[in-house]
C-alpha cells in the first residue's frame, strides 16, 4: 500500500479503530479433540511400529518365545503385542504433556525433532544391546541397561516428573508382564527375575521416556497454536 | 575470578584465535584437513570389504592337526575363527578324461560319453577303498560325513543328491550312480540340462555342484574343441585321517597316472564363511538407518541463514562420517581390529557423536553482526559457543568412559570407537566445518549484502503508528545493522494433498532416483556375485595371487578371494609366480601325424585349486541342502587328487548309445567352445541393452508424467546470482524468468498515486498533482495536465503548428533514470521561445520566468512527504491546450460549462489554492477524466489527442474527495466527512442541437461538446466517518467507511438500499462487479461476501493480520491481499482458504486478475503470474534492469491483457507474455 497523503489522512482520522476478535479460522486445528485424536493416532502407530521391530530383534535372538504357530505369522509375534504397545505408547505420549500442563510450564528442554529422533535412536540402541551384546552375566547386563536408560532420561528429559512417571509406568508394565508370563501367554528363554528378564524394567523405562518425548514434541504444536490464538 | 570463569575465558580466547586462523587461511586448512582425513582412513584399506564373502587360511598338510578350541599362545597369523574342528573336510578327485587319439569317425557325443562313464569305475574304487593298519581298518564309510534327509522343500533333488549315507557327489549322481542307467540314457546332455534352473542365476547350480567345476570348464558340450572332459568327485569327510587319504591318493594315481602333473599337494585351505544376513535381521537394521536419516534430516534442516544450506548440510554430514571413518582407521592403526558388525553400530555412533555442535556453531556464527568482517564473525561465533561445546564434549566423554568401565567387551569396543570418533569429530568441526562455514559466510557477504542493502534502504518510511498496533511485532533485529534475510522459499502455498504429493515426487524426482538407485544396486549385486566378474578380478589384484603376466587365468582362477589379510602367508603364491605347465604334454602312444586335433590333458596351476572357480556360495549351498549351515564356521579343503584318463576310440565307440549316431548333431567345424559362451555373452549383452533402453523409456515416461513442465528452460546459471533468490513457490520450483523489457512510461517527477484506465487510455497522477494521459497501446504520452496551466495562457496567443513538436519530444520516454534522487527539471526547460514574448518576463504576478525560483520550487517539491502541487511552469506543456482553448471559447458562448469554467479559472489566488491540494481520486471514462482533490473540488477534464483541458469543475464540497466512481454519465464522489455526492455530467453539442436527452451510453465527447457537471444529489450523512472506498457497478454504488459499515446505493436515484453491518473495523476494500458480487474487507482482516439483492451476508472469513488492502473476485474464488503482504485465495462458495502467496514487502495491494485462472502480482522490481487454480507460479517478469530498487505498489490490468504497474515515478506497461496467452 502506498503511503499517500490520502492514506495518511484516512488512517489518522480512523484513529483508534481497534482490532476485531479473532475469527474461527483456526478453530479446526486448535480443536482440542481433533488434535488429541491426531496425536493419539500418531503415537499409536509409532508404538506399533517400534513394537514390531524390537520384537523382531528379540525373537531373532530367541530371547522371547511365542507359541510356534504364531511365529510363522508375518509379524513374528503374537497379534496382541503391537496393539498393546501402541495403546500404551499413545497413553504415555498423551499423559506426559498433559501432566506437564497440569503441573505448570510445558517441557522446554531440547524441544526439537532432531533431539527426539536422537532419543528414539538411543532407545533402539538400548534394545539392540539388550538383544545382541553378549554380557558376562545378567546382573551386568541389567545394570548396564539401567545406566543407559538413566542416561537417556538425563540427556533428553531431565525433568523430575518425567522420571517419576517413567519409573511408575515401568514398574506397572513389569508387573503386567510378570502376570502375562505367569499365565503363560508367552515366555522367556532364560528368565532370571521371577518369570522375566531382569532388564525388562529398564527397557520399559527407556520406552516411556522416549514416547513421552515424542508426545511432548507433538503437543508442542498444539501449544503453539493455542498461544497464538490467545495472543490474538 | 573463579577457576571456572578463568577456564571459560581462556577457552573463549583460544576459540577466538582459532576462528581467526580458520577464516584467514581457508584453503590451506581445508587441504590440511583433507590430508589428515585421508591419512587416518588409509588403514581402512587393509580391512576386508564388508560383505558375506568367505575368508581363507592355508596350512600345510604334513603337520596338520585339528585345531583346539582353546586359543593358543602363538596366535600370530592364525585367524580367530580357526578353532576347533571344521564342519567337514572336502576331498576332491579331479578327473580329466579324453578320448585319444581323436578319430574323425567319432561323433561329438563321444567327447563326453565314455569319459563320463569312467566316473562309475572311479566311484567304485573310492567307495571300496579300505586302508588297514595296526590301528584298524578304515573305509570311506567310517570317515565320511553321513547325511540324512534332504532339506524339506528340495524333494525334486532327491533323485540326484545322496541321502542317508556318505555325502559323495559326482556327475554319476545324475544317473543314481548306476552304470546301467547311464548306458541306457539316450541323451546325456538333456539329462544334465534337465536339472538346470531357468533364468538368471548367480549362485551354485546343481550342475556345478555335481561336476565340481564350473559348467563351462567341464567340457560336457557338443562343441568341445579341446575334447577334454573335466569333472570332480567330491568326497565330504567328517574326520581327517591322513593315512587313509594318502593311500587313496596313491591308489588313484596308480590306477590313472597323470604324466605331466606337478600339482602341489601340501596345502589345505580352510575357508570360513560369514553369517548371511536374512531379511528378518535387516528390518531392525533398516529401521535404525531410517531413524538415523530422520535425525540427520531434522538436524540439517535447522541450518539457516547461510548462503548454501545444502552445502553446509553436506559439510556437516561429511564431518560426522569422516570422523567415524577416521576413528575406525585410527583404531585399526593401533591394532584394534573391529569385531563388531560395523553396519549395526554405525547409526548409534553417529547418534552419539551427533550433529549438534555443527548446528550450534552455524547458529552462533550467523547471529553475529553482519557488518563485521568475516574473520571476526567466525571468531566471535566460535568463542561465544566455546564453553558449551567444551562442556558437552566433556560430558559425552565422561558418559563414554563410564560405559568403558562396564567391562563388557562389545560395549568397551563401542566406547573406544566413540571416544576416538568424538575427538576426531571435534577436530574436524574445528578445522573443516569452521573453514567451510567461513567460506560460506564470505560468499554471502559478497553476494547478498550488495543485493539486499539497497532494497532495504529504498523502502519507504515506516507505516503509520496506528497500523503498527495491529500488526505482528516486527522481526527482532539484533543490531541496527543486521539485515534480516528472507527465507528462500517465501511463497507459502497451500495446495491440495494430491498435488502436493505429485509436486513432491516431481521436485525430488523420487521415482527416478529410486529406479536409478535400484538399477545401480542391481548391477552392483550382479557384478559382485558374478563368479568371474569384476570382484574376482579385483580380489585377485589385491591379493596378488594371480600369476603374473597371465591375466586370462587371473581373471578366472581365484573366487574366494576376499582374503587380503591372510594372503601374505599363502605359499601358493610362490607356485603361481612360477607357473609350471608342462611344455611338452605328450600323451603316450600318440600318433602325431593325425589331423591336428589331439586331445591333450594338461594340468596347470589353475587345477590345483579348481574349487576357487566355483561360486563362493558353492559349499554353503551344498551343505544347506542337508540343513547344515556354514555361517560362522569353516571347512577345510584338502588338496585335489588328479586323475587323468585316456580312452581309446574303440572304447568310445563301444560305449555309444545307438541314439547318439542317429541324432547326430550338425558338427560345425568352426564353432568353438568359446562361441557358446560368446553366444550367451551376446545374449546377455543384448538383453542388457534392451533392458537399458526400456529403462530409459520408462524413465522418460515417468519424467514426462511427473514433470510436465519444461524445467530445462530455467538455465542453471541464468541470472540466479544476479537476481538473487528468484521468486519460487513452496516446492522450490522457480519458473522461467522472462526478461521482456516492459514499456516504461516516464515523465512523472514523483511517485504515482492514482492510476485509472478504460482500456484505451491510461491516466496517471503523481504526488505532484500532475496528470498524464497515455496511450495504453503504444505507451505514448498523449497529454500532460498540469493543473491550472491553461489559466495564465487563457489570454491567448495563437500558436503555429510547429509548436507541438517540443511537447511530443518531451513526452516520449527519454529521461534517463540516472539521477533519480534529483528532481526532474526537464519540465522546466523551455524550448518554446516563440510563445514567450519578452514582455511576459516583466509581468510578475502571472507565470513569470524566474528560473531560479522555478528550480527552487522543484527542489522543494522533490521532498516526498509534502504534497505540494506541481508548478505550472512550462508554457510549452500548456501550449496545446492554449492552442485549442481560444477557439472553443469563441464557439461555446454562454452555458453551464462555460460558467463553471469561468468560475474555475476565476482569480489567481483561487488558482494558487488549487495547487496546494492534491489529487486523491481519479477516474477515467471515455475521454473524460474525473479527478477528486483533497480540497474537495471535483474536476472533470476532457481529453482528446491534443488537449488536456478542464471541462468543468465543481467545488461545492469542502471536504476532500476520497473516492470517485464514474459510471456512464454519473460521477459519485465520496468525501472525507462521510457525505456522498452524485453528479451528472451532461454534454451538449456545441451547436445547441437537441442532445440533452439523448445521452450516448458511452460518454465519448467531442471537444465541441459542452460538459456540465451538476450535482444531482448529495447524501450528507451517508456515513458517520470518512468514506474510504467507493465502487460502482451494475447500477449500484457501494461505499465503505471507517464506521464499520458498507452501504449500497442505487445509482439512478441515489437511494440507499442497504446498510451492511458485520465488520468490526473500518472498511478498507470493496469489490463489486457486473454480476452483483459484493465483497468487502476491513481493518479487522475480515472479508465478507454479501448478497446485493437481499443485503444478507453470505460468508465471513478472517484471513489477514491487518487491513485487507484489496479484493478481487472471480467466478470461483476471492482473492484478497492485506497489509501483511499476504495474498489469500479463498473458495467463493465455501469460504475456505485455498492457499496464500507471500508478497514482497510493500507490494501487498498490487494484484490483478487477468483471466479466470491468471493472477498477476507485483513484487520487488518484478511482476509474477500465477495460476489461480493451483497456485503455481507461472512466470516472473522483471521490469527494469536495476531490479532491486523499486517495489510495485499498484497494479492495473487493462482490457487488452496489458498490465500497468507503477514503478516509483515511472509506469510500466507490460504485455502479458505470449506463454500465458496460450493458457487462457
Amino acid at each position: 500500500m502506498s503511503l499517500t497523503p490520502k492514506f495518511l489522512t484516512l488512517t489518522a482520522m480512523s484513529g483508534g479503530a481497534g482490532a476485531g476478535p479473532r475469527g474461527p479460522y483456526m478453530s479446526f486445528i486448535t480443536d482440542r479433540n481433533t488434535n488429541l485424536l491426531i496425536r493419539g493416532g500418531l503415537l499409536f502407530s509409532v508404538g506399533v511400529f517400534l513394537a514390531l521391530v524390537l520384537n523382531l530383534l528379540q525373537v531373532q535372538r530367541n530371547v522371547t518365545l511365542f507359541p510356534p504357530d504364531v511365529i510363522s505369522s508375518i509379524f513374528s509375534s503374537a497379534w496382541w503385542v503391537p496393539p498393546c504397545c501402541g495403546t500404551a505408547s499413545a497413553v504415555i505420549g498423551l499423559l506426559y504433556p498433559c501432566i506437564d500442563s497440569r503441573v505448570g510450564e510445558p517441557h522446554r528442554f531440547k524441544r526439537e525433532w532432531s533431539s527426539v529422533m536422537r532419543c528414539v535412536a538411543v532407545f533402539v540402541g538400548i534394545n539392540h544391546a539388550s538383544a545382541k551384546v553378549d554380557f558376562a552375566n545378567n546382573v551386568q547386563l541389567s545394570l548396564t541397561l539401567a545406566a543407559l536408560s538413566i542416561g537417556l532420561w538425563w540427556t533428553f528429559d531431565r525433568s523430575r516428573r518425567g522420571f517419576a512417571l517413567g519409573v511408575a509406568i515401568a514398574l506397572l508394565a513389569t508387573l503386567t508382564t510378570q502376570l502375562l508370563v505367569y499365565n503363560e501367554f508367552f515366555q522367556y528363554t532364560s528368565p532370571d527375575f521371577l518369570y522375566i528378564r531382569s532388564w525388562l524394567p529398564c527397557i520399559f523405562f527407556a520406552g516411556v521416556i522416549t514416547m513421552g518425548n515424542i508426545g511432548r514434541q507433538l503437543a508442542l504444536y498444539e501449544h503453539k497454536l493455542l498461544q497464538k490464538t490467545h495472543q490474538d | 575470578m573463579t577457576l571456572r570463569e578463568q577456564l571459560r575465558a581462556k577457552i573463549s580466547a583460544a576459540f577466538y584465535h582459532h576462528g581467526l586462523l580458520c577464516a584467514s587461511y581457508p584453503v590451506p586448512i581445508i587441504l590440511f584437513t583433507s590430508a589428515s582425513i585421508l591419512t587416518c582412513c588409509y588403514p581402512l584399506l587393509k580391512l576386508p570389504l564388508p560383505g558375506t564373502g568367505p575368508v581363507e587360511f592355508t596350512t600345510g598338510v604334513r603337520d596338520y592337526s585339528v585345531p583346539s578350541h582353546e586359543p593358543h599362545g602363538d596366535q600370530g597369523e592364525r585367524p580367530d575363527w580357526y578353532r576347533g574342528p571344521p564342519v567337514a573336510y572336502i576331498q576332491q578327485v579331479l578327473v580329466k578324461a579324453a578320448v585319444s587319439p581323436w578319430d574323425s569317425s567319432l561323433v561329438p557325443v563321444d567327447v563326453f560319453r565314455s569319459p563320463l562313464g569312467q566316473v562309475f569305475r572311479l566311484l567304485e574304487e573310492i567307495r571300496n577303498h579300505v586302508y588297514s593298519d595296526s590301528s584298524g581298518v578304515r573305509s570311506l564309510e567310517s570317515l565320511c560325513l553321513q547325511v540324512t534327509d534332504l532339506f524339506p522343500g528340495l524333494r525334486r533333488m532327491q533323485t540326484v543328491l545322496p541321502e542317508h549315507g556318505c555325502l559323495l557327489v559326482s556327475p554319476g549322481n545324475y544317473w543314481q550312480n548306476q552304470r546301467e542307467l547311464f548306458d541306457s540314457d539316450p541323451d546325456l546332455f538333456k539329462t544334465i540340462q534337465k536339472h538346470e534352473p531357468k533364468g538368471l542365476h548367480t549362485s551354485a547350480t546343481l550342475r556345478d555342484l555335481l561336476f565340481g567345476v564350473p559348467g563351462k570348464y567341464s567340457g560336457v558340450s557338443h562343441y568341445n574343441k579341446k575334447r577334454v572332459v573335466t569333472y570332480t568327485i567330491t568326497v565330504v569327510l567328517l574326520s581327517y585321517d591322513a593315512r587313509f587319504l594318502n593311500s587313496l591318493r596313491a591308489r588313484l594315481k596308480q590306477l590313472h597316472p597323470s604324466a605331466n602333473c606337478s600339482l602341489r599337494e601340501d596345502h589345505m585351505v580352510h575357508v570360513h564363511f560369514k553369517e548371511e544376513i536374512g531379511i528378518a535381521e535387516l528390518i531392525p537394521l533398516v529401521t535404525t538407518y531410517i531413524i538415523l536419516f530422520a535425525y540427520i534430516y531434522f538436524s540439517t534442516r535447522k541450518i539457516d541463514m547461510v548462503r548454501s544450506k545444502w552445502g553446509l548440510a553436506l559439510a556437516a554430514v561429511v564431518t560426522v562420517l569422516s570422523s567415524l571413518l577416521m576413528s575406525v582407521g585410527l583404531c585399526t592403526l593401533f591394532g584394534l581390529t573391529p569385531t563388531l558388525n560395523g553396519g549395526e553400530i554405525f547409526p548409534y555412533l553417529v547418534v552419539v557423536i551427533g550433529l549438534e555442535n555443527v548446528l550450534v556453531l552455524t547458529k552462533s556464527v550467523v547471529s553475529t553482526p553482519v557488518d563485521l568482517e568475516v574473520k571476526l564473525r567466525i571468531a566471535q561465533g566460535l568463542s561465544n559457543e566455546s564453553w558449551s561445546i567444551m562442556k558437552n564434549m566433556a560430558t559425552e566423554l565422561c558418559i563414554i568412559l563410564i560405559g568403558y568401565f562396564t567391562l563388557v567387551p562389545a560395549i568397551q569396543e563401542f566406547c573406544l570407537f566413540a571416544v576416538v570418533g568424538l575427538v576426531s569429530d571435534f577436530f574436524l568441526q574445528m578445522f573443516f566445518f569452521t573453514t567451510v562455514l567461513s567460506i560460506d559466510i564470505r560468499r554471502m557477504e559478497l553476494a547478498d549484502l550488495n543485493r539486499r542493502l539497497p532494497a532495504e534502504a529504498s523502502l519507504p518510511q515506516p507505516k503509520p503508528v496506528p497500523l503498527r498496533t495491529r500488526e505482528a511485532p516486527p522481526p527482532p533485529r539484533p543490531s541496527p545493522h543486521t539485515i534480516t534475510l528472507q527465507t528462500p522459499a517465501f511463497r507459502n502455498l497451500r495446495l491440495p494433498k494430491r498435488l502436493r504429493v505429485v509436486y513432491f515426487l516431481a521436485r525430488t524426482r523420487l521415482a527416478q532416483r529410486i529406479i536409478m538407485a535400484g538399477t545401480v544396486i542391481w548391477i552392483g549385486i550382479l557384478v559382485y556375485t558374478d563368479p568371474a566378474g569384476i570382484r574376482a578380478y579385483l580380489a585377485a589384484q589385491v591379493s596378488e595371487q594371480s600369476p603374473l603376466g597371465d591375466p586370462g587365468v587371473s581373471g578366472l582362477s581365484p573366487h574366494l578371494a576376499v582374503a587380503p589379510v591372510f594372503a601374505a602367508g599363502d605359499p601358493t603364491s610362490a607356485l603361481n609366480i612360477h607357473p609350471a605347465p608342462d611344455p611338452t604334454p605328450v600323451p603316450e602312444n600318440q600318433s602325431q601325424g593325425h589331423h591336428s586335433s589331439v586331445p591333450q590333458i594338461t594340468w596347470g596351476a589353475e587345477d590345483e585349486e579348481g574349487w576357487r572357480r566355483l561360486s563362493f556360495r558353492h559349499w554353503p549351498s551344498l551343505f544347506s541342502y542337508y540343513n547344515i549351515t556354514l555361517a560362522k564356521r569353516y571347512i577345510s579343503i584338502l588338496p585335489v587328487i588328479p586323475v587323468s584318463v585316456h580312452l581309446s576310440p574303440q572304447e568310445a565307440i563301444e560305449t555309444r548309445h545307438p541314439h547318439d549316431t542317429r541324432h547326430r548333431p550338425p558338427l560345425i567345424p568352426k564353432v568353438s567352445a568359446d562361441l557358446q559362451t560368446d553366444l550367451t555373452l551376446y545374449k546377455v549383452a543384448a538383453l542388457g541393452l534392451a533392458a537399458g533402453v526400456l529403462l530409459v523409456l520408462l524413465l522418460f515416461c515417468l519424467y514426462r508424467v511427473l514433470c510436465p513442465r519444461n524445467y530445462g528452460q530455467n538455465g542453471a546459471a541464468h541470472g540466479r546470482r544476479r537476481r538473487g533468490d528468484l521468486p519460487c513457490d513452496d516446492y522450490g520450483y522457480s519458473p522461467p524468468v522472462s526478461e521482456i523489457s516492459p514499456l516504461l512510461l516516464r515523465g512523472h517527477s514523483m511517485d504515482i498515486e492514482c492510476l485509472a484506465s478504460d482500456g484505451m487510455l491510461l491516466a496517471s497522477c503523481c504526488l505532484a498533482g500532475q496528470i498524464r494521459v497515455w496511450d495504453a497501446q503504444t505507451g505514448d504520452c498523449l497529454t500532460v495536465i498540469p493543473k491550472q496551466c491553461r489559466d495564465p495562457s487563457i489570454g491567448g496567443e495563437n500558436l503555429s503548428e510547429e509548436d507541438y513538436f517540443p511537447l511530443r519530444r518531451r513526452a516520449s520516454p527519454s529521461r534517463l533514470a540516472l539521477f533519480t534522487d534529483q528532481p526532474d527539471l526537464t519540465p522546466l526547460i523551455d524550448t518554446n521561445f516563440t510563445s514567450q514574448p519578452p514582455s511576459h518576463l516583466s509581468t510578475p504576478p502571472k507565470e513569470g520566468f524566474d528560473y531560479g525560483s522555478l528550480v527552487e520550487r522543484a527542489y522543494t517539491e522533490h521532498e516526498p512527504p509534502s504534497p505540494s502541487s506541481y508548478p505550472c511552469a512550462s508554457s510549452a506543456s500548456s501550449s496545446p491546450s492554449s492552442a485549442a482553448q481560444p477557439q472553443r471559447r469563441l464557439s461555446v458562448g454562454d452555458g453551464g460549462g462555460a460558467s463553471s469554467q469561468e468560475r474555475g479559472s476565476g482569480s489567481g489566488s483561487q488558482a494558487a489554492a488549487d495547487w496546494e491540494s492534491s489529487v486523491w481520486a481519479m477516474e477515467l471514462r471515455g475521454n473524460l477524466i474525473a479527478a477528486g482533490r483533497s480540497s474537495g473540488k471535483l474536476e472533470v477534464g476532457l481529453w482528446d489527442a491534443v488537449e488536456g483541458s478542464l471541462r468543468c469543475r465543481n467545488e461545492d464540497g469542502v471536504s476532500g474527495i476520497t473516492a470517485l466512481a464514474f459510471l456512464n454519465n454519473r460521477i459519485v464522489a465520496a468525501r472525507l466527512n462521510g457525505s456522498l455526492d452524485f453528479f451528472t455530467s451532461c454534454a451538449r453539442p456545441a451547436a445547441g442541437a437537441p442532445g440533452q436527452g439523448s445521452m450516448p451510453p458511452s460518454p465519448c465527447y467531442t471537444s465541441e461538446d459542452v460538459i456540465s457537471c451538476q450535482l444531482t444529489r448529495s447524501v450528507q450523512c451517508a456515513h458517520q466517518k470518512p468514506i474510504t472506498v467507493l465502487r460502482a457497478a451494475a447500477g449500484r454504488v457501494v461505499t465503505g467507511s471507517q464506521d464499520h459499515t458498507v452501504r449500497v446505493y442505487r445509482l439512478e436515484d441515489s437511494c440507499c438500499l442497504f446498510t451492511l453491518q458485520g465488520h468490526s473495523g473500518g472498511i478498507t476494500a470493496i469489490y463489486i462487479d457486473q454480476t452483483m458480487v459484493l465483497a468487502s474487507g476491513g481493518q479487522d482482516g475480515a472479508i465478507c461476501l454479501w448478497d446485493v439483492l437481499t443485503g444478507s451476508r453470505v460468508s465471513h472469513v478472517y484471513g489477514h493480520r491487518g487491513d485487507v488492502t484489496s479484493l478481487v473476485c472471480t467466478t470461483s474464488c476471492v482473492i484478497s491481499s492485506g497489509l501483511d503482504d499476504l495474498i489469500c485465495i479463498w473458495d467463493r462458495s465455501t469460504g475456505i482458504k485455498l492457499y496464500s502467496i507471500q508478497q514482497d514487502m510493500g507490494c501487498g495491494a498490487s494484484l490483478g486478475v487477468i483471466s479466470e485462472s491468471l493472477l498477476v502480482t507485483g513484487g520487488q522490481g518484478c511482476v509474477s503470474f500465477w495460476d489461480l487454480n493451483f497456485g503455481d507460479l507461472l512466470q516472473t517478469v522483471y521490469l527494469g534492469q536495476s531490479s532491486d530498487s523499486q517495489v510495485v505498489r499498484q497494479l492495473l490490468v487493462l482490457d487488452n491483457a496489458a498490465i500497468v504497474c507503477d514503478f516509483g515515478s515511472e509506469l510500466s506497461l507490460v504485455y502479458v507474455p505470449s506463454v500465458l496467452e496460450k493458457l487462457d
